[in-house]
């Protein structure tokens, strides 16, 4: 059973606090070079943002912004964003994920193309391990049922 | 039965802590790990990754294949979770 759940302040406080907190997201993704952070630690945040939304309003609200196919989609995208990085270093003629020979096809030098791929998977990391909270806590909260406010 | 398993239980675990004598002290200075790697990635991270930051300097490419695994890790435990919760009507 399911009940409706309307709240005036914290749908107002979530519609909010969903920017910045995606914001911030995306900033411990990106800045994971020079600060603590990375792809786990900022993929969990862009998660949290869309839990939150849950909470606040329900899983419908959610699906119609991120669509169940897209998330599934988007799971295993991370992965194949991170495997993919390593098979182009191996195409290019180094070791799986060496991301040194990537700077044949970008107009960066050895190093600062190591930097660069390690922002890559870092990207794909973020992109999982959203995607898989997500959707862990839609099927756990609903019990798979996908639909309604929670209980 | 049960008795036969404490005894098994018992006879590992005195095995473990008997082994973790041999290990070096915490933070000790002179310890494998930090005599010949430890130092290695202080002293070249910034050469040769442009990273000034260590931990995602391993965690991403000195150690990239553990982290391709952890990532798998993650994939494989929401693909099993929508397997088993998931009900499509």
């Amino acid at each position: 059973m399911t009940i409706e759940f309307k709240d005036v302040i914290i749908q107002t406080i979530c519609r909010l606090l969903t920017p910045p907190i995606q914001l911030y997201a995306l900033y411990v993704i990106a800045h994971g070079h020079y600060s603590p952070g990375g792809g786990f630690q900022g993929g969990c945040i862009l998660g949290a943002s869309f839990i939150l939304m849950v909470i606040a309003y329900d899983i419908g609200e959610v699906k119609r912004r991120m669509a169940e196919k897209m998330n599934t989609i988007f799971c295993s995208l991370g992965v194949i964003i991170y495997s993919g990085i390593g098979a182009i270093c191996l195409i290019l003629g180094a070791n799986y994920l060496d991301y040194g020979i990537l700077h044949k096809i970008l107009p960066v030098n050895p190093v600062r193309a190591r930097a660069l791929g390690t922002l890559g998977i870092e990207i794909g990391v973020g992109i999982a391990v959203m995607a898989v909270m997500i959707s862990i806590f839609l099927n756990i909260a609903s019990g798979g049922e996908h639909e309604g406010a929670l209980e | 039965m049960r008795f036969f398993a404490l005894i098994v239980v018992l006879i590992t675990g005195t095995l473990l802590l008997y082994a973790t004598v041999d290990m070096p002290d915490w933070g000790d200075p002179y310890s494998p790990a930090n005599t010949h790697v430890s130092p290695r990635y202080i002293e070249k991270t910034i050469e040769e990754t442009a990273t000034p930051n260590i931990v995602t300097s391993v965690l991403a490419d000195y150690r990239g294949y553990d982290t391709l695994g952890e990532t798998t890790v993650i994939f494989t435990a929401g693909v099993v979770c929508i397997l088993l919760l998931r009900r499509f009507k």
